[in-house]
């Protein structure tokens, strides 16, 4: 690696970390000079210190949450892929139920969520939010793959008498791979949104231990600091999942596919 | 059925291993691509169809491969019976590499083998002897992106090899490559047709890679294609460089750039 690009790399590492601090440190020193009470804006300080001195509340919904997020996303990941495998083997099939899983993506799942608590327990409809909206990206992204596959590729397994499990496990599902992962990766950021969303609006109900309920909660009690510490975890939380999938991602792919493959080649 | 890969008596019997009778190819938007086209390849011939882009010679290897149903007439292939499993009589190598880009070398190689259930142990030494004929041994495990376009195109033919097949149809497979390696490609493919005995149908719009190579050139009219010339090469063999500079083989292709003529006179030429 020549020095020029290494430096670029430190720049890209190094700028957002400086607008983090910097950010930081000017909203101290207002909140500070200003004297602004802590119910109207709570310094960085306090919100790290309410983190600190509410970890066993705070951290105890962050295992609510991101548990939720997971089941969610693992229904939505399994539930779109599958679905996608079942519309590649049956056009009838797709055309039956496409338009419906479209309705299901463009209805705001906010609108859906209080139905669905009527009608589930609690537990279930939080994480049927998060399938619903996360199934969609990868049933879309999947089908995109499994119908990405290379027309010569194909006729040559059609040549050798491949038969349609052998095209499934050997062409279509290699080819649609990296779609499959891109959609994953969406889905991931998606799941905890729809987790969120539904324990909001179950937190307006009742019982609730998730994140999103402590922010709900806080907000009604007024303590600031805890909802900014409680909207942390989740931000956190977000670029967590995002990493993790963008890794794996990276590792699945970097022998083959373009998007892995360094400049070099 | 018109197509099929069973040993056809009657063309075990006249030794011929493909006969194309009165076969056209009329795609879904009512354009007739090809015929109708009668053709008639002997086991063991080396034959190319040569002729301008776009006149069907790429769609009468698709139909001989049973990749594409001819629109009326009869495609016979008849395999010379070395390779039992089914579709292994055939190989077919595209214009470009078609190799899947997510694994190896080695596996690229195996799919044929893969497809018919070929235990590991069985086509393990037959990958290694395909790889070897076109010179790729030490590639095994490279992925196809690490490779040259030369290269990608060898794999794709120790692909196509590793069958056994006693066909083999090739689409323009040299077409994307530059000259050096075409012409080292060329000799490598007629080394090969040499030793293997097998029956070579090569399509191409080239008139030198045509002489080069073929025993009898198939020249082909524009859309719909028809065989409108077909002129036998008469060289000594082997052929090689002494070949390629020599006076006959320029003669063979002024002959055949005159046969292609007619193609290109509808054309204004830019």
């Amino acid at each position: 690696m020549v020095p020029a690009d290494r430096a670029f790399r430190a720049l890209r590492l190094l700028l957002p970390i400086v607008v983090a601090a910097g950010g930081t440190a000017g909203w101290e020193l207002i909140v500070r000079l200003d004297n602004i009470p802590p119910y109207v804006l709570p310094a960085p300080s306090a919100i790290f210190s309410t983190l600190f001195s509410d970890w066993d509340v705070l951290g105890q919904s962050l295992l609510t949450t991101l548990l939720t997020t997971l089941e969610g996303f693992i229904a939505a990941s399994a539930g779109g892929i599958l679905l996608a495998l079942i519309f590649n083997l049956s056009k009838l099939i797709e055309f039956s139920l496409l338009p419906y899983a479209v309705i299901l993506q463009v209805t705001p799942v906010i609108a859906i969520a209080p139905l669905l608590l009527i009608y589930l327990p609690q537990q279930t409809a939080v994480v049927v939010c998060a399938w619903i909206v996360g199934f969609f990206p990868v049933l879309s992204n999947t089908t995109l793959g499994l119908n990405s596959v290379d027309r010569n590729l194909a006729g040559l397994f059609r040549l050798y008498r491949a038969s349609r499990w052998q095209t499934l496990l050997f062409l279509k599902l290699p080819t649609a791979l990296p779609y499959i992962l891109g959609g994953l990766r969406i889905a991931g950021g998606l799941s905890l949104i729809g987790a969120v969303v539904a324990e909001i609006a179950a937190g307006t109900a009742g019982a609730g231990s998730g994140l999103a309920y402590r922010i709900a909660e806080s907000g009604y009690r007024l303590n600031i600091p805890r909802m900014f510490a409680a909207l942390l975890l989740l931000s956190v939380a977000g670029i967590v999942i995002y990493a993790v999938l963008a890794l794996v991602s990276h590792l699945v792919l970097r022998r083959w596919h373009e998007s892995a493959l360094g400049k070099e080649n | 059925m018109t197509q099929t890969a069973l040993p056809e008596a009657g063309l075990d019997a006249a030794g011929l291993a493909v006969s194309l009778r009165e076969v056209t190819k009329i795609y879904d938007s009512g354009v007739t691509a090809l015929g109708p086209l009668d053709l008639r390849v002997r086991k063991g011939e080396f034959v190319s169809l040569l002729g301008p882009s776009g006149c069907g010679k790429s769609t009468a290897l698709r139909l001989m491969a049973g990749l594409a149903e001819p629109s009326a007439g009869h495609v016979q292939i008849s395999p010379h019976g070395r390779a039992s499993l089914p579709g292994q009589g055939i190989g077919f190598v595209f214009q470009e590499p078609t190799l899947m880009p997510w694994t190896s070398v080695r596996e690229n190689v195996r799919l044929p083998l893969k497809l018919a259930h070929v235990p590991l142990a069985e086509s393990e030494p037959r990958i290694t002897e395909a790889l070897r004929s076109v010179g790729l041994a030490e590639f095994a495990d490279s992925y196809p992106r690490q490779l040259s376009g030369g290269m990608k195109m060898r794999v794709s033919l120790a692909r196509a090899l590793v069958t056994n097949p006693d066909i083999l149809l090739m689409d323009e497979p040299f077409a994307a490559l530059d000259e050096i390696t075409r012409f080292r490609l060329n000799d490598d493919l007629l080394a090969l047709w040499r030793n293997l005995n097998k029956t070579v149908i090569f399509v191409t719009h080239s008139v030198f890679e045509s002489v080069y190579l073929s025993e009898r050139v198939i020249v082909m009219t524009e859309r719909p294609g028809r065989i409108s010339t077909e002129i036998a090469i008469e060289a000594p063999e082997p052929r090689g460089e002494q070949f390629r500079t020599s006076a006959a083989y320029g003669e063979y292709c002024r002959k055949l750039s005159a046969a292609l003529a007619p193609s290109y006179s509808g054309q204004a030429l830019l």
